[in-house]
Parts: C-alpha cells; structure tokens; sequence
C-alpha cells in the first residue's frame, strides 16, 4: 500500500509533494515580521538561521559522512575576514574596499578552498581523530588571527563591516536581514537535503557506513570526504558572511574555541540525523543564550553562569539521547502510538 | 639503527651532521658573525632549556591523555579540565600544609579519584561508543571549567616553589667570556625546573618501565592490543581500565601542580593544555608512551623557539610541526598501525 502511494506520488506536480508541515513553517516564518517585533527578528530568528546554517554544515558533514569537524566556525569565521579585508571595514589600511560581487564570491572561495584543505588532512585519519585534529586546527587559526596583524588585524579584528545597500534597501534593517537570513537558511537547507539524497549524497552515506566495501565498489573514498568537507564550507562560509554583516564585525573572539564547541553543541542538540536539526538546535541554543541570564537570576543563581546550563543540558542530551532533540521528538511519537495493551511498540504497517 | 644507517646512508650523515652542529651551537663559545646572525647564545640557550622543560610539563599531561586514549579508545578531551583542577587542587594542598611537595599527592589522589567517578559513572556506561563519549567528555569539560571558574574565580594562582628549590643554578654551559679576565661566564637556570624535569624525565622511564617489565603493564599492553581476547582470558578488564583511568587522571594533576609553579592556574589553561596535549599525541603517535615523550619535547622546543625568534608566527610553527606530520605519517612518529 505504501509502495501504491509512492507511485501515485510519482505522478503529482513536484509542488503538491512538499509535506503539510512544510508548508505551516513557510508560512509561519514568512508572515512573522507582522507579529514579531525588531529584536525577535534580527536577535533572536536572525542569530538562529545564521548559526543553524553553520550547524548545518556540521550535520552536513557528521550525519551523511560520519566526519565530525569542530573547524566550522574557523571556516566560517574565514569568510568573515575575507569579506572585511577584500570588502570594506573600518580598518582602511587592511581592508581593499573591493565591490561586493567581488569580495563575496572571493570570500566564498577561500573559505571552501580553506575547508578543502582541512578536509585534506583530516581525512587521513577516522571518526575520533577527526575531531582532535579539527579542534587543533580551529585553535591554530584562533591564535593565528589574534597575533597577526598584517593581514588578520590581530585582537582587535575587523569592525563596520555592513552589507552593501542592495536594491536600495538597507539590509541590517531588522526585516530586511530577516529575509536576508530566511531566504539563505532555507537555500542551505533544501541544498543538503537535495544532496543527501543525490548520487553524491548517497555514495557519502555509502563511504559513512563501510567505507572499505564503497572503495571495492569502485568509489574514490578519499575525495568524496574532501569533496564533503568543500560543500560543507560553502554553507559555512555563506553562515560566516551572515554573522559578520548582523554582528558587522569579526574578530578573533568569534572564530575562538568556545565558538567551535558552541557549533558542535548545537548540532548534536538538534539531532544529526535530519538537516532540520542544525535550526532545531541553533533555536534552542539562541534561546538559552537569550534567556538563560533571566532564568538563572529567577533560580537564584549568578546570571554569568550560563555555561553551565549549556554544559549540562549537553550532557543531558549527549548522554540520554544520542539523536538530540529530534531524537527526544521520535521518542515521544513512539511512546504515543505504542499499544496500551500489549505495552509494545507498534509496528508499521 | 644499524638498519637504517645501512639503508640510508645519505639521512644518516645528514642527521650525524646536524647533530655535531647542535653540540657545537650549545657548547662552544660563539663567534661573532653567528651572534650577529642569530642573537646572543644566552637567548639560545635558554629557549632550548625552556622548550625542553616545557616539554617535561607537556609529557606529564599528553602521557596520560595518550595512556587512556590507548587502552580505552577514548578522547578524553576533557583532560584539560583535570589539568586545571590538578592545579587548583595542589595550590590550596600547598596553601594548607605548608609543603609544596604536598602538593603532589593530594592533586594526584584527588584528580585520580575524579577520573574513577567518570569512568565508573559516564564511560562504562557508554562503552564502544567512541563519538558520544567524545562528547560527553566535551560536555564534562564545559561543566568543569564553568564549576571551576565559580568556586575559584578569574584570578591568576601561582605555586610558590619552597625556598630549598627556588633561585637560579649555575650551569656548565658557557655563554661567552668576561671582557675583563676572560673567565668563562656559564649560565644560570631555575633550579626548579631543571629539578621537574629530571623528575618527569624519571617518571617517564619507570612508565615505560612497568609497562614493559610487569606483569600490570603486560596486561594494559594486552588491552591496547585487543580487550575483547584479554576479558575472555578472564583477565578483569573492568579493573585494569579503572586503574589506568585513575593513573592517567591523576598524572594530569600532577601536571597540573607543575605548570603551578612553572607559570600559574587560571581559567583558559585547561583548553591550552588540552590543545597542547592533543597536538603532542598527534605528533608523538596515539598510544605510545614513547611516542608522547617525543611530541612533547618537539612541541615544547618548537614553541619555545617560536616565540624567542618569530613571535608572530610561534603558534604556526607548532601547527606547521603537526600538518607535516600528518601529511607524511598520519599515524604520528612512533605510532604503529
């Protein structure tokens, strides 16, 4: 009967096949500036899309290949820079002041061309190394950027680095960076899931799962990783653009460790497993981050620790469910449909 | 080594060479051009002495990261934060009783006691599951540093080495003669750190010692190699993984109260040494002992003379060290695959 469905499907429009719920969250967030007001936009919705995007790179990599990178943000935080040292700051001796349409797409491509090469040596090594040397990579490249000030501009970084005013509209108005944001949250997002299941996102599953029989297949194991890594730092540098334009500054505080591990939290809160998850988590995390110093101070506690409630829900989630918030949500829907009577989950039928 | 002089000739005497060149710099008297080239001999020397004792200190915390990650399979990246409680804990050892050596015990037991917490509590419980307890112990290593920063605050602590241990000693290295008598002036080094590293230096060899000559190190050697055939000889792996676990924790504060007294506890230093211990275990090889030593005193000199000879760029050399490795001997230098 499933399989009937799927043939009938076959034969709607590729529009009447996007799922209900798809639909009801276009929707919602499209007509939000109606009811939200400035800060939820730019603060709150803005911050998650831009560290969903990043988080999704992650996902990108860790869900479909198996590739757990902590250097997201360092990539990330390299399109920032470029961005501020082709294009315009308040750094005039750095910065070239190229027009946008050349500084983005340079900024692009360094930054892929940066995940590339990381992508290169990490995958010499599998599963847990991989993190070692991404985490070592993400530190060099944080004190790399504080202590040079000829091209980086050292602890101070870059400052004034805005959006140009595309269209004449002024993109860091609230509205405007909201669509700005939306608009490439959502291009991110339907890329990865087209991806996940094109030839290139089948055959990255394929390699995640045994890489040795994808090798005897007749796959290149080594360049469909790297090639990952490459994809992952297009969507990672697009995430990067964002964060510096909404915060228009970059510095070597926002590439730091904390940031890379704060990329990794989001992601495996979320869940890997779907790319929803990265915005799942990056909402949740914007949301403690926002809050947390309220609800803290209700608690009793100091307001600064706020990393605390991170670490620990981390932990939490790390440690009682491994597929993250959206692992929590397929729990909850089985324990729903399982029978009353037999206390057995039931089965798809 | 035979082997190897036989089959390469060329690097042999390349190496040979290099070797006499480095005696000759640290021994002899320089001449003039080469001061004018490179500095003053004293500026040498001393990035050496501070790179190969910093090396001592990078052994101490990369050999129980690499101990664990060996037997256990297990990134424990919260390491740092053990390291970091190491030195708190021996700072208020020593505030306490008065004795620095104090110190030692009390950070060993005490972090050795919290390594047996979270390998009974967290890692038994998550076994054979490499990537979630990787990240567990990231999560265990936000916690720590925050709890840390609570009940210690921000502020710089710094172990006062005792009075027996403290000031300079003269050396028998010469940096240059005096204008006047042409008597050779000789260098003076802390005392104290010349004294650590000898201890690290021991504490290594008895290592490798026990691990090699025991009948305890036959059996961790065994489980590094496969735990599955070691419990099915009824050997009780449980245990062994707890005292490792215990060790290797322990080591950490230990290490903790000698990067004390070398420079200072404050919130930060658990990234850097974790970073530095990963970056030493990477060089070094995942695992080995030996392997550790040799990371550390790579890692320790490299940055030492990276920051006495070109600051702005001592953190890229330590990282160039680490990408050349990778890209010729992924496994690290002593590593075994």
């Amino acid at each position: 009967m499933d399989n009937a469905a799927s043939i009938n499907r076959k034969h709607l429009a590729w529009i009447e096949r996007i799922p209900g719920q798809y639909w009801a969250v276009a929707i919602l967030l499209l007509l939000m500036p109606l009811f939200a007001g400035d800060f939820v936009l730019f603060q709150i919705f803005g911050w998650t899309f831009i560290l969903g995007i990043i988080a999704l790179s992650l996902m990108f990599l860790a869900g479909y290949g198996g590739m757990v990178s902590l250097v997201q943000m360092s990539v990330a935080g390299m399109a920032g820079y470029m961005l501020a040292i082709f294009g315009d700051s308040a750094v005039s001796q750095v910065s070239q002041g190229w027009p946008w349409f050349l500084a983005i797409p340079l900024a692009l491509a360094i930054a892929c061309l940066f995940a590339t090469a990381v992508g290169w040596l990490a995958v010499r090594t599998e599963g847990i190394y991989t993190i070692m040397i991404t985490l070592a990579i993400a530190a060099a490249f944080f004190y790399f950027t504080r202590q040079n000030y000829d091209i980086f501009n050292g602890f101070s970084g870059f400052n004034s680095v805005v959006p140009p005013s595309l269209f004449g509209v002024n993109w860091r108005d609230p509205v405007a960076f909201y669509y700005l944001s939306l608009f490439w949250a959502t291009v991110s997002f339907l890329a990865v899931l087209y991806l996940s299941r094109a030839p290139f996102g089948l055959a990255l599953q394929g390699v995640r799962d045994n890489p040795r029989r994808m090798a005897a297949l007749g796959y290149n194991v080594t360049a469909h990783r790297v090639a990952a890594y490459a994809f992952s730092g297009l969507l990672a540098g697009v995430g990067g653009i964002l964060l510096t334009w909404q915060s228009t500054q970059i510095s070597p505080g926002t590439v730091g460790i904390g940031a890379a591990i704060d990329i990794l939290v989001i992601a495996v809160m979320g869940g890997l497993r779907h790319p929803i998850g990265a915005f799942v988590g990056a909402f949740v995390f914007v949301l403690l981050k926002t809050f947390a110093r309220d609800f803290l101070l209700i608690l009793g506690l100091g307001g600064e620790r706020f990393q605390l409630l991170i670490g620990l829900g981390f932990l939490a989630i790390v440690y009682f469910s491994p597929d993250g918030i959206l692992g929590l949500w397929d729990k909850l829907r089985n324990w729903q449909k399982r029978d009353q009577l037999l206390e057995q989950k039931e089965r798809n039928l | 080594m035979r082997i190897f002089a036989r089959e390469h000739p060329i690097w042999t005497a390349i190496i040979g060479f290099a070797a006499l060149v480095f005696v000759w710099l640290i021994f002899a008297l320089w001449p003039p051009f080469l001061v004018d080239l490179i500095g003053k001999k004293k500026v040498f020397l001393s990035a050496l002495l501070n790179g190969i004792t910093l090396g001592g200190l990078y052994f101490l915390v990369a050999s129980g990261f690499t101990l664990i990650f060996g037997l256990m399979r297990n990134v424990n990246l919260a390491h740092g934060s053990l390291y970091l409680f190491g030195g708190y804990v021996g700072y208020f050892a020593a505030e306490w009783t008065g004795y620095w050596l104090m110190a030692f015990p009390v950070a060993f037991v005490v972090v050795g006691c919290l390594g047996v917490l979270m390998q009974l509590y967290v890692f038994r419980k998550l076994e054979g599951q490499d990537l979630r307890q990787t990240l567990v112990t990231i999560g265990i290593s936000i916690v720590l540093a925050d709890l840390m920063l609570w009940g210690f605050g921000g502020d710089f602590y710094n172990i006062a080495a005792p009075s027996w241990l403290s000031g300079p000693m003269e050396t028998f290295i010469a940096t240059g003669t005096k204008r006047s008598t042409g008597e050779l002036i000789f260098l003076k080094y802390p005392l104290v750190r010349i004294v650590i590293f000898f201890a690290a230096v021991v504490l290594g060899v008895s290592m490798w010692l026990v691990l090699n000559r025991t009948r305890i190190g036959m059996l961790v050697r065994a489980g590094v190699d496969d735990r599955e055939m070691l419990s099915a000889t009824g050997a009780r792996i449980q245990i062994v993984f707890l005292g490792v676990f215990a060790f290797g924790a322990g080591l950490a504060g230990v290490a903790g109260v000698v990067g004390g007294t070398f420079q200072s506890v404050a919130p930060g230093e658990d990234i850097r040494f974790l970073l530095a211990s990963l970056v030493v275990v990477i060089v070094g090889g995942m695992g080995s002992i030996p392997g550790a030593a040799l990371g550390a005193l790579i890692i320790g000199v490299a940055e030492q003379f990276g920051s006495v000879y070109f600051p702005t760029y001592a953190v890229v050399l330590t990282f160039l060290i680490m990408v050349v490795v990778l890209a010729f001997r992924p496994q690290g230098l002593m590593g075994g695959k």
